[in-house]
């Protein structure tokens, strides 16, 4: 792969499960996106690299359509989100998975619950039997079957992040948006969440966008970067491209 | 000042927007009738214990201070048809719904508020659920069928709070006390009580799930919002008690 700078607008391919074309999100004055173009593929772990309040959280809300862009083309698994129906939107967020930086995990409810709540929700004809066969499946996936019938607040931060993840994977998306992902964490629990993130990409063959700050994540993570900067992709590459990028704002990064 | 009174009229709007959209979500196809119950169970069943002492309290100290000023007119038969509609027309709903607003209210603000801040609003729209159906919807509704019920729980520990304070100087059997409360109280006095609970409990519900629901900035905000819950609620149980009396006075119930 060549180091890219700029991002002109890309083709749309079969292959391709997220598209994203001049898309445009201003808040009063604050242009957070301008113009920002992205193409994830089948089975690609694509990380977007930048700094606090540069609009990377604001991206994948954008994809997921918790927040309506200004302007731009939003595509996900074929299809268009502008105009989208409510039915055919929950019907896509099915396949999409939203690990939140917060976690997110239901505080009034147990683990157990806070995991059947997307497949009550999504899969509304499942058997009760399924339900808590896919519930033990994706504990047993993340090493915390012994936590199901605990309360959020019970938890460490790494044990809720898990959990968090669980709950996202336990509809079997094909997509995975990770909002900060290890944020918070000590390295050894950030190392084991990344660990998991590659594993469990690799057992369901998920393809996922990767918000990160944590740059051992990312170089565990991402098979290409993207650097989120003014609002548009400023350059793309592998880990070690960018590493030697002669672009001081984009080295930064990597020196840090 | 200027800024305050437009960030005032752009608050009002807003609430108005949120009112108009609790009833479209109301109506629109879908209810979460499980989470209903549910919270009918926290909001309502929960406040039982807090209500029922609060009533009785209230039920005892009236009739004690009332006492001194019958005794001086000679007209202590009286009490216990007095203390009955003050009780039940006004005193009692009216502490209850500001309990209410207190505990239910805060409660409320700073549920929603914290699920705002923590992005578990976000996660349940991702989740295939409409957030505002499931938890405002829900919420609203089960404060504004709650609050009366209370109030009639209380209304009813309050005469009987009242029964034990005549007792404390006096000397009155059950049968007699209760046929004369029953005497002093027409439909008139209880319907009106009962039906104004009703609007009482829906602007505690609504203008707490508001204040919740919009949280913003972090865990200060959640703070605000709880508080903000309470003090708007209470204030709009004293309004909506001013409107409700001059309905009746006009309607010549009183």
């Amino acid at each position: 792969m060549s180091l890219k700078t700029g991002y002109g607008t890309e083709t749309e391919t079969s292959e391709t499960v997220i598209y994203l074309e001049n898309l445009c999100k201003s808040f009063g004055e604050n242009h957070v996106l301008r113009n920002f173009n992205l193409r994830l593929n089948k089975g690609e772990n694509i990380v977007i690299l930048g700094r606090s309040g540069s609009g990377k959280s604001v991206l994948i809300k954008c994809i997921i359509g918790l927040i309506k862009p200004d302007s731009g083309i939003i595509r996900v698994l074929q299809q268009d989100m502008s105009g989208i129906g409510l039915r055919e939107l929950d019907q896509i967020r099915s396949r999409v998975g939203f690990l939140f930086q917060s976690n997110a995990l239901y505080d009034s409810m147990t683990v157990r619950e806070n995991l059947e709540f997307p497949l009550r929700r999504h899969r509304r004809e499942m058997s009760e039997e399924e339900v808590a066969r896919l519930v033990e499946e994706a504990l047993t996936n993340v090493g915390l079957p012994h936590t199901i019938n605990m309360m959020p607040s019970e938890l460490s931060g790494g044990m809720r992040k898990r959990i968090a993840l669980a709950r996202t994977l336990i509809l079997k998306p094909e997509i995975i948006l990770y909002d900060e992902p290890t944020t918070g964490l000590d390295p050894i629990t950030a190392g084991e969440i990344s660990d998991l993130m590659i594993e469990l990409g690799k057992k369901y063959h998920t393809s996922s966008i990767i918000i990160s700050h944590d740059m051992h994540c990312v170089k565990k993570v991402a098979e290409k970067i993207v650097m989120l900067i003014e609002g548009k992709c400023y350059q793309e590459g592998t880990y070690e491209q960018l590493k030697a990028s002669e672009n001081e704002a984009v080295r930064k990064f990597f020196e840090s | 000042m200027w800024e305050n009174i437009k960030n005032s009229v752009i608050e009002i709007g807003e609430i108005a927007r949120f009112f108009i959209r609790f009833f479209r979500e109301f109506f629109r196809k879908g209810y979460e009738f499980r989470e209903m119950l549910r919270q009918c169970f926290f909001l309502g069943y929960k406040s039982l214990g807090l209500v029922a002492i609060t009533g009785f309290i209230i039920g005892l100290v009236i009739t004690i201070q009332s006492r001194p000023t019958l005794i001086k007119f000679g007209a202590e038969a009286w009490l216990p048809g007095m203390i009955s509609v003050s009780l039940v027309r006004e005193i009692v709903p009216v502490i209850t719904a500001l309990i209410c607003a207190g505990k239910i209210g805060s409660g409320i603000g700073a549920e929603l508020g914290s699920m705002k801040v923590t992005e578990q609003i976000d996660a349940m729209e991702v989740s295939g659920t409409n957030p505002f159906k499931y938890l405002v919807v829900t919420r609203v509704t089960a404060v504004t069928f709650m609050v009366p019920l209370l109030v009639v729980f209380a209304d009813a520990i309050s005469l009987y709070g009242g029964y034990l304070g005549v007792n404390l100087r006096g000397a009155i059997s059950w049968d007699l006390y209760w046929t004369q409360v029953m005497e002093s109280l027409s439909f008139g006095d209880i319907i009106p009580s009962i039906s104004k609970t009703f609007f009482f409990g829906f602007a505690i519900g609504i203008i707490s799930c508001y204040k919740g629901y919009t949280t913003q900035h972090g865990t200060e905000g959640v703070g605000r919002s709880a508080n903000a819950a309470v003090v708007v609620s209470s204030l709009m149980v004293f309004v909506l008690d001013l409107v409700a009396v001059q309905i009746t006075d006009l309607l010549q119930l009183i």
